[in-house]
Formats: C-alpha cells, structure tokens, sequence
C-alpha cells in the first residue's frame, strides 16, 4: 500500500512570509469574507442557546485532558512499538519479517472501530470470564475502558508507523552505516548513533502529520464509553437535545487543537538540525 | 474457550449470522464506493477551484480542505448527517412539504463523500502541477476549450501521478465506512457488534469481519496495482 502522503506538513513559515502572510489577508475579497465569518460567528454566539456551557466546563476540560492523555500515550507506546516493527521488517530473519508485516498489514487494513470493539468487547468479556483475573491486581484497570481504548489507539498507530519506519530504515545510505562500521563502532553502537537517529530524521514530516492523523482517531474510544472530549459533547447532546451548539463547539475544539499541535509540531521540526 | 466456538454461527441462514454479515459487507462496499465516487466529483471540482479558480472560489476551496483535514471524521459525519438532514427538512418545510424520512445510503454516501473530497481536492491538486506546462499550453494552443482540455489532456495526464494517492483514499473510504456505525447505519462493523451481542461470540464475528475487510483492502489493493500499471504505460522511469 502506498504511504500517506496527503497530509504533508508545511515548512517553517519565515517573518517574511508571515508579512506577507498577513498582507495577503488584507485583500479585499478576504476582508469581506473575515467580516462574514466574524458576523456568522457573532451570530452563532448570539442567536445560538449556550447556556449548558457554564454548567458542563469542567467536565469538557476534564474530556479535553483524557483526549489528550489518549494522544500521548497511543503516540509514544506506538512509536516505541514502531522502531522493532520497522528493523525487523528491513534486517530480521524471514519469519520475524513475515510476522511484522503481516502485522501491519492487518492493523492497516480494518477499521479501527473493528479493533477496537475487538479488544474491548472480546478480551473485556474473557478476562471477566476467568475468576483468576478478577483476583489479581490488574482487574481494577481491566474493569475500566480507558486501558483498552489506549491499547487500540496504540496498535494501531505502531502499525502505521511501523510501516513509515521500515521505509526510513532502509532509505539511510549504506554508506553511513559502513562509514560507522569501519569507525570499529559496535553493532549497538551504529544502531543508536546512526541508523536510528538518520532513520527517525528522515521520517520526521511524515511522523507529525500521522501525529494529527491519530488526534483525529481518538474520539473512537467514546465509543466504548472512555469519558473523552467527544463522549462529554455526546453527553451535551443528549441531555440538552441541542443539535447544532455542541458539534459545532466540539469542531471548533478539535480545529484549535489540529492548528495548536501543527504548529507545535512545525517548531520542533524547524529545530531538528538537518545536515543533509 | 475456542474449543466451544460454534462456526455454525457464521451459516448464511438463521439462526446463522453470515447472511446478514455478508448483507452488512456489501452496504459498505456500496457506502464506501458510492462516497469514494462523490469524493472523486468533489476532488476534481475542489482541485480546479484551488488552481484555475477566482480569489474568492480559491480561498473557499482552501477553507474546505482545512477543515475537512482538521476535524476528526467521526465529528464531521456527525455535523453532515444531523445538520443535513435537519436543513434538508426544514428546506422542505419552507416549500410547504412535509418532512421526509432520508434514504440511509444516500445519506451515508454523502457524507462519506463529502469527507473524502478534502482529501481528493489535495491529491488531484498535486497531481494536476505534476503535469508538464507545456501539455496543456499546447492543448489550449490548439484551440481546445478548457472542458476539453480537462477531459482531453489534464485529467489523463494527471492519472499516473493521482493513483498512489487515490488508492489510499480507497482504503481510507473502506475503513471510514465503519464509522458509520456510530450514526447507526447498519453496515459491515454494527451488524458485527449486533451479531457478537446476541450471540456473546465476540472474537468470531469480529474476526469474521476484520478477514471481509481484509478481503476487500488487499483484494482492491490487487486491482490498483494493475490498474496503475495500466495507466503508467509508455511512461518513463516508474518511480
């Protein structure tokens, strides 16, 4: 299967470009437009009944967190998961290969709803039908939902990346890797000064924007009742029954986050030393 | 426990669910190709809006894809479902019929259609630059009006160059289906879930699902490749 290649970030904008950036939102048609968006949005605050929100605020802010919590931890167990999945698929022996690709191709090929409902539905309902489960320490945490949202959320993003990784392994020049070898630098030692940190370079645009990719998959585990930012709205929704005032807040949540963790993630990549 | 699996469950007839897990299949393949279709009409209208369009039809075609990229698609769907077809009956009520009841597929297409153009408007758009200037000044030069410019030369042109991203459009629609089932639209995923409720079966249904799905993504996976090859005949150097 192809890589995704549609959501490329963009480079660093520059001052230079920011002006101008900005001297081209001066432009006529753009001004009016601004000011119909300004009015709608006017209008929306004005017209629309908002007067849930006060009393739902901090449950919203407690979703907000869980959503984020979610991105965390699904991005960086995946991404941990991600780097043997990629070695693997480029240097291990045939059957580990297999297995690895295999892997990602199954993860990549159904839905992640599926996933997870497997996951939850199916181990949830066998771990409950085994009595010494109940008596060890981790029923607690297997009683509740979050821990096998996470376990979706990460799985698949491994799969995903680990399919990303394999490419940026095997695309770092040998003759780094031999230039590093004849240094008389150890295997160990060419793997965590070299190939890794060429292989997690090259990847880099690629990552950031899978990193927005999985945001936008985390509203799945409202579906197994994980109390996210989109499962509070659901919340909204069916106790006002308001049908327009919650989605559009909850789209509009979800922009600021994209635009947030775009540019974030622009900065940080602007900072990678790129040398070549 | 797998001992006691009972694969009689999966027969095509009752008490059997596989009839109504093959049924759920093909409302998927329908839900995914029909919003793909839609999608491919919103790409190429979106793409061309972004690079022969006025000041105002660019910007809005910007706009579009933004939004389309940045909010998760279970929202969208949600916003294009309730709000569709909430401003579709209140249309109705203004010209004095009554509220009318929307047919599901329609209503699934659509807005799985309507998603996927954000995504095809980027890819189109791309592909359409990675056609040579000089092909479609020529074609204008001939005195080719621009819709037979399109037809004739941009959109054969482009084909090569739109398939990798087309086809893992394909397979985003297919697996986009299945959010479907969170409106209640009763295709592959929530007839699974209904099944492996009634039955308590969980990992057979499941897995009996994610293999269809598999069957389509690698199957259509096949068909791409061929129809790649096709496409990038008497071109130089594939990548």
């Amino acid at each position: 299967m192809p890589d995704m290649d549609t959501i490329t970030p963009l480079r660093p904008a520059t001052g230079a470009q920011l002006l101008a950036g900005l001297r081209g939102l001066l432009m006529p048609h753009r001004l009016i437009m601004l000011a119909l968006a300004l009015t709608g949005l006017a209008a929306m605050v004005t017209q629309m009944d908002w007067s849930w929100l006060p009393a739902y605020l901090p449950r919203l802010w407690g979703g907000l967190l869980t959503t984020l919590w979610m991105l965390a931890g699904s991005v960086i167990l995946g991404f941990a998961l991600a780097l043997p999945l990629g070695v693997v698929q480029v240097i291990g022996p045939r059957p580990l290969r297999w297995l690895a690709s295999g892997f990602c191709t199954v993860v990549r090929g159904t839905p992640l709803l599926l996933q997870l409902w497997l996951l939850y539905y199916g181990l949830g309902s066998l771990f409950a039908a085994y009595p010494v489960i109940r008596e060890t320490w981790a029923w607690p945490y297997l009683r509740e939902a979050w821990p096998y949202g996470l376990l979706a959320l990460t799985i698949s993003f491994a799969a995903y990346e680990g399919e990303v990784m394999r490419g940026a392994f095997a695309g770092v020049p040998n003759g780094e890797l031999e230039a590093a070898r004849a240094f008389g630098m150890s295997p160990r030692k060419v793997f965590f000064r070299v190939w890794l940190p060429r292989a997690v370079h090259r990847a880099l645009p690629v990552l950031t924007g899978e990193i927005i990719l999985q945001l936008k998959s985390t509203p799945l585990i409202a579906t197994i009742a994980v109390a996210d930012l989109y499962a509070i709205v659901t919340r909204v929704r069916q106790a006002t029954l308001l049908t327009y005032e919650p989605l559009l807040l909850l789209a509009g949540i979800y922009l600021c986050l994209s635009a947030i963790l775009t540019i974030a993630l622009r900065w940080l990549e602007g900072r990678m030393p790129s040398g070549g | 426990m797998f001992q006691s699996i009972d694969f009689g469950l999966l027969a095509l007839n009752s008490p059997g669910w596989g009839g109504a897990l093959l049924a759920g299949f093909w409302r998927s393949i329908q839900l995914a190709a029909g919003g793909y279709a839609l999608g491919i009409v919103i790409g190429i209208l979106g793409a061309v809006a972004k690079l022969y369009g006025g000041r105002v039809s660019r910007d809005l075609a910007e706009i579009y894809t933004m939004t389309i990229r940045a909010v998760p698609e279970l929202v969208l769907m949600l916003i294009f479902y309730y709000a569709g077809t909430d401003l579709l009956n209140r249309l109705m009520g203004l010209f004095g019929a009554g509220g009318i009841d929307v047919n599901g597929l329609a209503a699934g297409i659509l807005v799985i259609g309507l998603v996927q153009g954000g995504y095809t408007t980027e890819v189109i758009r791309a592909a359409i630059l990675a056609v040579p200037r000089g092909q479609i000044e020529a074609a204008h030069s001939f005195g080719m009006s621009p819709m037979r410019v399109m037809r004739r030369i941009t959109l054969p042109a482009m084909l090569p160059h739109a398939i990798p991203g087309m086809a893992n459009l394909w397979m985003i629609a297919t697996k986009d289906t299945a959010l479907l089932a969170v409106i209640g639209f009763s295709e592959l995923t929530l007839v699974t879930k209904q099944a492996a409720a009634a039955t308590r079966e969980y990992f057979l249904f499941f897995i009996a699902a994610g293999l269809l799905y598999l069957i389509l993504t690698l199957g259509s996976n096949v068909v791409l490749r061929l129809f790649e090859r096709h496409a990038r005949r008497g071109m130089v150097a594939p990548r």
